[in-house]
């Protein structure tokens, strides 16, 4: 990357601590247009690419006809299933670091298709019109057979799932006797609950552009949350070296887990780039957005059982998810509904139907996005049956341990996020009556839901260069894609060495750094970053020795006496002090690196379980007539650890309450069945938020500091933005006008008053 | 997109001529075109819905002009943007019915290109009709209609065919329906009059004609008639999302109001429900006469969705079938667009009421945003 | 209790496909380009392109200016944004050989815009954030990167005004988000902040930074009388807890 895209914080910036508040670094480069994203890397020669895609849901390719795209001037192949470059063909090539149990999807690989949207083929040419043009002129014919879509039709083909994907656990085995105990329940609730498809819709769409370089070396730019992830598929499926394939993606426009695996654009380009010898760049085009992965169908059943107190008595909650026919795809929906409130009888259950579509992937939450909303609308469901305050039933029910796994939780601020957050919004004042309170036209209505998700850690390695002006650049091949990677990294070495932001540069997004995971489970602060924090601690022990050995004032100090701050290292309870640089600079042997490699504490991690936390309060106004929803107040409080750098980070939770209120009214992709489609699969059809939609949000982080989950204390605040705010909207609907919804989006249709 | 001739125009005349020079290919998807603000041709041509042979880009062609007609109307270039017309000071004071309409649709950016002719002649948003890879019968003729039995929110309760179902997805459109608008045209044949009403057709068993213009002619500009809605008039739409999303209904009411308040004139004209902005004089005449009330309002609303019948397939969870909720949404809406008007409340959507709503916020600093 | 039971969609063979599609019409003759004079971001350029080729495709394909994104490619997003002739439009629905003669200023663009407009008003932001970029000028990084772009400018106020709210996460959508702000200040000016957010909502965000973007837009473009805070949440943040000394905590 050029010196301009690279981001630095700017002059003047000085010395920062963890919990700083920070503009990102890396919005320069944004606000000027210099950033490049994977489509916007070029070379000589380049070729791009267009793909072809079969609208027929199930069946066999019978004949491609590329004789008219051939034939114009400046297209330079058309590659299909019969015409590609040799690849592997085990599965086990095709499998990146997040794939569920099953046969991946191989782009090209037979005549067989599988899900309507499938590519079957890439016209390559000198130009993108070119490329489009010809690609229309392809034809296709295909025999075509039945097909099936339905989730809800196919509930009796649920099965239970494999359990082999990163980071999957399966529904915990019961406790106690749920069924009976919900049985002998004096308040219960039973319902079902349904969410249809969702897609990511990041604004930047797949692509990759390879470069080809003089002697064969591909260097890949690719629009994925992980460089290494794709690197490795690449290497495999083609049999290439490591030493002959980089893959880089400083930029990432949003991905939100449609890129934790290598999607088709990467292996098609890549395949062209082979078969041609030159630079191939493939985009998707929006409406190719829609035909790869996407959140899955999912229905839920969950009965609540509670005494006359609201004590929970019974927990029962099964879901039933969609899946394609070659992948088990699994994501954790129903565990939380054992884990989060304190019950003896729970059951648990989650089961996937095969369907004719591309297999699910991961989405924001991915699980508990579902899993959760059902739960909390639930438990909401509860607290009116029981004439229980919606809040007060979920104080009633609180734990500190999981009985799930009998373990403690390592922080769990949830009680002060639930006060503080309920505090800022005026719940107190809440009308417990549906239908209590009017403004003209509009019924407004008060809700309110919890969100939990998972606090991960990887494992991650860090290299740091400590140049004798006291320059600092950390590298990793992390990612970042929008979170904020590139300013929490420089801030947490920044403040472990006392060097000012502007001094350190954190080079990201690059196969051929060290190794560090995916992007994604909201676990790249607490991984990476305890590596950036791991590998400057090593700097600092080798400038402790050499102050020791040298510095006046610093003889028998000990490595916890020292203070790095300002530029210069400084001795507790003395006037001793010496500028970095100095000792830098006195010995002879250039630049100190260092390498480390973090592994998670696996031993202490065991012993507890890590969950960020939030509380979200949403007040909606409802015009029952028309079932039209404003959502005009929203409130998050968030326990997420110490917090590196509360502007991004609240900005990812409002990120997040976003995707809540989208994932509420607007989103669906909505299927043909008779076809087998996707049939909304643009962006003026597929409705996610507009500015218009979306109030100010309030977001607060409680106090919390987990040292189990990272060493510098903190979790990670990717994902506990959305989770619960559908629910805490649903809520707020059945609040002001009686009536209570169970499936999203909530749509007029829904909405208005029979 | 397919590969065309360009050629641009100076004059409408040499726009006709240039239309009609490159012959008329087999398909009407291959037709030439007029190029104007590009909103929607350049969309169809990069879907391979449409792919005409040649564009003829009339972008320069003098036909901008917004002023007063003689007899207190109003002139409006065909090749005006629907955003300075919108903010036009003389569509503001004497077709605000006109100015939320065309405030209520697509984005900003949108408008600031879009032409008047333009949007006429936009095409609907069917999904089915945008995707080439399934059947419609608007895009080829006798290949089906998926939308009938199958996803059809967006689409018709009145005036469908069995041929299809489609609807016309302008706002602008429906106030100028609501407005009894002409529609100037000039052709290989000469120039004529179109009044609104017959400008836009029923798919009846030609789904693939959305209007009644000839082969080559272009529109030259509105004519809208003076009238006496300024008072009570509302643009009522109603969608999915706050902004930026086509209408699933919506409403242009007008209302003159005798002094004692009896009613005058009615218009009402209905959006997202047919292959053509729907009004139905009878229903207005109902009103004229009366005074304002909510069940002389709710006969109205009978009398315009009394041939109403749903589409579509089967329903999603907690919806009904189809576009089977469209019919009391509709009901509901006609209703409240009235009472709107009656109020003086000329819109529920776009700058003017955000606006509204925030000034209405500030007074009061407990309340809330939208 | 439950949810509506949906009836089965029957399960039969899909459409054949070929008499869905139109055939398209294989080329005549090879499009010729055409030459357009186009004024881009206050450079003149004279350029050949071929009458399919999208303003959007000629600023990303043709002239290397990438700040310009493609988000949808069909007016539905806004990343495409770009002022034409003053008024934001996108970029995507123009056809380049429409547009002889006009004037265009893409992202990359923004600075000089600013310094035209006010030459000598030193549009930087000076709204009490960490550093700014048009200042102090020291550091070779920082001269290198001024210079690569628009001959060391200071930002125009919109794009500091982003920087210092956080009214961007993936940057995606900012270039688009920007154009389309600063076309907004060529048309009747917002009242409140209600008024913006209808007013920004052809641009989508999937980062979801929406209130951040209005915090920053409404900075420069509110009018006066519109009581709106001076200092938005994020930079208010910043204010508040000012840097470190640099004490290094565990």
């Amino acid at each position: 990357m050029t010196e301009t895209q690279q981001p630095r914080a700017p002059d003047g910036t000085g010395p920062v601590a963890i919990g700083t508040p920070l503009p990102r670094i890396d919005a320069f480069a944004k606000v000027t247009g210099t950033a490049r994203y994977a489509a916007e890397h070029s070379g000589t020669g380049l070729l791009y690419g267009v793909v072809v895609n079969t609208p027929v849901a199930r069946g066999r390719i019978a004949a491609i006809d590329a004789s008219a795209a051939l034939a114009l001037d400046g297209v330079a192949d058309v590659l299909t299933h019969l015409h590609r470059p040799r690849m592997r063909s085990l599965d086990l090539f095709y499998k990146d670091m997040t794939a569920p149990a099953g046969s991946p999807f191989k782009p090209l690989h037979d005549d067989e298709i599988h899900y309507s949207g499938q590519p079957v083929a890439l016209v390559v040419a000198t130009s993108l019109e070119l490329a489009r043009h010809a690609a229309m002129l392809v034809r296709v014919e295909v025999d075509t057979a039945a097909h099936e879509t339905h989730l809800l039709d196919n509930r009796s083909r649920a099965r239970t799932p494999s359990r082999l994907k990163a980071g999957f656990s399966p529904p915990p085995k019961p406790r106690g006797d749920a069924e009976a105990a919900w049985r002998g329940s004096p308040v219960s609730i039973d319902a079902e609950y349904y969410a249809g498809v969702e897609h990511h819709n990041p604004m930047e769409m797949h692509a990759t552009t390879v470069l080809y370089g003089p002697d064969g070396h591909l260097t890949i730019h690719d629009k994925t949350q992980g460089s290494q992830n794709s690197r490795w598929v690449v290497s495999r499926a083609f049999g290439l070296p490591a030493r002959k394939v980089t893959v880089k993606n400083a930029f990432v426009g949003g991905a939100f887990g449609s890129g934790l695996r290598p999607q088709y654009n990467l292996l098609l380009a890549t395949m062209a780039a082979l078969q041609l010898k030159q630079s191939v760049r493939v985009v998707l085009t929006r409406q190719q957005m829609f035909t790869f992965g996407h959140r899955p169908e999912t229905w839920q059943r969950v009965r609540l059982g509670a005494d006359a107190t609201g004590r929970l008595t019974a927990v029962m909650h099964e879901a039933v998810a969609e899946t394609s026919r070659r992948e088990d795809y699994v994501e954790v929906v129903v565990n939380w509904s054992g884990q989060l409130y304190a019950c003896d009888n729970v059951a648990l259950d989650y089961r996937l139907v095969e369907l004719d579509q591309y297999s699910p992937i991961d989405m924001r939450a991915p699980g508990a996005a579902h899993g959760v909303h059902a739960l909390e609308v639930a438990m909401d469901e509860l607290a009116h049956a029981a004439g229980i305050d919606p809040l007060e039933l979920r104080l009633r029910n609180y734990t500190d341990h999981d009985a799930a796994k009998d373990l403690p939780y390592s922080t769990k601020a949830l009680r002060q996020c639930y006060e503080q957050a309920a505090r800022r919004f005026g719940w107190e004042s809440r009308p417990p009556a549906p239908r209590s309170m009017r403004e003209g036209h509009e019924f407004v209505g008060w809700g309110m839901a919890t969100g939990i998700w998972d606090a991960m850690q990887m494992f991650a390695r860090a290299r740091a260069t400590l140049d004798e002006d006291g320059r600092l650049v950390v590298e990793s091949a992390a990612t970042d894609i929008g979170t904020g990677t590139y300013t929490a990294m420089s801030q947490i070495a920044a403040a472990e060495l006392g060097l000012p932001l502007e001094h350190v540069t954190f080079r990201l997004g690059d196969s051929t750094l060290p190794v560090a995971p995916i992007e994604g489970g909201s676990s790249h602060v607490a991984t990476v970053g305890s590596a950036v924090q791991g590998v400057c601690e090593k700097l600092r022990k080798v400038l402790w020795k050499r102050a020791k050995q040298r510095a006046p004032g610093f003889e028998g100090a000990r490595f916890d006496d020292l203070e790095f701050r300002g530029g210069q290292v400084l001795r507790r309870g003395t006037e001793a002090a010496v500028p970095l640089t100095q000792l830098l600079r006195e010995e002879a042997g250039g630049p100190l690196e260092e390498k480390y490699l973090l592994m998670p504490n696996l031993l202490k991690q065991k012993k507890y379980i890590r969950a960020v936390h939030s509380a979200v309060f949403v007040e909606v106004r409802v015009d029952e007539a028309l079932g039209t929803v404003r959502v005009t107040r929203v409130v998050s409080a968030v326990a997420a650890g110490r917090i590196v750098n509360p502007v991004t980070a609240r900005s990812q939770v409002i990120g997040g309450v976003v995707w809540g209120i989208g994932q509420a009214m607007h989103e669906e992709t909505l299927t043909d069945h008779a076809l087998g489609r996707f049939m909304n699969h643009n962006l003026g059809e597929y409705h996610v938020a507009c500015n218009a939609d979306v109030p100010d949000i309030d977001v607060l982080f409680v106090e919390e500091d987990d040292r189990v989950v990272s060493r510098m204390g903190a979790k990670g605040v990717g994902e506990i933005g959305i989770v619960g705010v559908a629910a805490a909207i649903s809520n707020a609907i059945f609040h002001a006008t009686g009536k209570r919804l169970r499936s999203t989006p909530m749509t007029p249709d829904k909405v208005m008053a029979r | 997109m397919n590969r065309f001739d360009y050629v641009r125009a100076g004059s409408p005349e040499e726009a006709v001529r240039h239309l009609g020079a490159s012959g008329m290919p087999d398909l009407e998807a291959h037709a030439p075109r007029f190029l104007a603000g590009g909103t929607n041709l350049v969309d169809l041509m990069k879907e391979g819905v449409m792919a005409p042979v040649r564009l003829v880009d009339i972008g320069r062609i003098p036909l901008t002009e917004i002023r007063e007609t003689g007899n207190g109307g109003v002139h409006l270039g065909a090749m005006a943007t629907n955003a300075d017309t919108a903010w036009h000071p003389l569509v503001g004071e004497r077709l605000p019915l006109l100015r939320s309409a065309i405030l209520a649709g697509a984005s900003p950016q949108i408008r600031n290109r879009a032409t008047n002719g333009g949007n006429l002649l936009q095409r609907t948003r069917c999904l089915y009709f945008y995707d080439a890879g399934v059947p419609c019968n608007k895009r080829v003729p006798g290949s089906g209609c998926p939308a009938a039995s199958g996803l059809a929110r967006q689409h018709a309760i009145l005036g469908a065919s069995p041929h299809c179902v489609a609807t016309h997805p302008s706002d602008m459109c429906v106030a100028l329906a609501a407005l009894d608008a002409e529609v100037h045209v000039t052709g290989p044949g000469g120039d004529r009059v179109i009044a609104f009403a017959d400008f836009h057709r029923l798919p009846g068993d030609r789904p693939d004609l959305d209007t009644t213009l000839a082969p080559g002619e272009l529109i030259t500009h509105l004519v809208l008639p003076p009238n006496g809605l300024q008072r009570h008039s509302c643009y009522l739409k109603l969608r999915e999302r706050a902004s930026f999303a086509f209408a699933l209904v919506s409403v242009a009411a007008g209302l003159e109001l005798e002094d004692d308040g009896r009613i005058i004139d009615a218009r009402v004209a209905l959006g997202g429900v047919a292959h053509k902005p729907w009004r139905v004089r009878d229903a207005e005449r109902l009103l004229v006469g009366g005074v304002p009330s909510p069940e002389l309002f709710r006969a109205c609303a009978a009398a315009l969705l009394k041939d109403a019948v749903p589409t579509g397939g089967p329903a999603l969870p907690e919806s009904l079938p189809g576009n089977a909720f469209k019919i009391p949404l509709a009901e509901r809406a006609i209703v409240r667009a009235l009472e709107l008007a009656l109020a003086g409340i000329p819109t529920n959507t776009g700058e003017d009421a955000f606006r509204a709503i925030g000034a209405k916020a500030q007074r009061a600093p407990t309340a809330e945003f939208p | 209790m439950s949810l509506t039971a949906t009836s089965t969609a029957p399960a039969g063979t899909s459409p054949a496909v070929a008499s869905a599609t139109p055939p398209a019409v294989s080329s005549p003759a090879p499009m010729g380009a055409l030459h357009v004079r186009l004024t881009i971001n206050q450079r003149e350029h004279e350029i050949a392109v071929e009458p399919w080729t999208t303003l959007l495709d000629l600023l990303r394909e043709q002239l290397d200016l990438t700040g310009t994104k493609k988000g949808c490619d069909h007016g539905q997003c806004g990343a495409c944004t770009v002022l034409l002739d003053g008024a934001r439009v996108n970029s995507c629905l123009l056809l380049a050989v429409s547009l002889d003669g006009c004037d265009i200023t893409t992202v990359e663009g923004l600075p000089a815009l600013a310094a035209r407009a006010a030459p000598g008003d030193a549009a930087s932001g000076k709204h009490g954030n960490h550093g700014n970029r048009g200042d102090n000028i020291d550091g070779a990084g920082l001269a290198a990167r001024d210079a690569a772009l628009s001959d060391g400018l200071p930002l125009h106020p919109l794009q500091q005004s982003f920087i210092d709210c956080d009214a961007l996460q993936c940057g995606y959508c900012t270039p688009g988000q920007l154009c389309s702000a600063a076309g907004l200040m060529n048309e009747p000016r917002p009242v409140n902040r209600h008024e913006l957010r209808e007013r920004l909502s052809g641009n989508l965000c999937r980062c979801g930074a929406y209130p951040q973007i209005v915090d920053a837009v409404s900075r420069i473009v509110l009018r006066p009388d519109s009581a709106m805070p001076a200092v938005c949440a994020a930079s208010a943040a910043m204010v508040a807890s000012p840097a470190d000394t640099g004490e290094v905590r565990e």
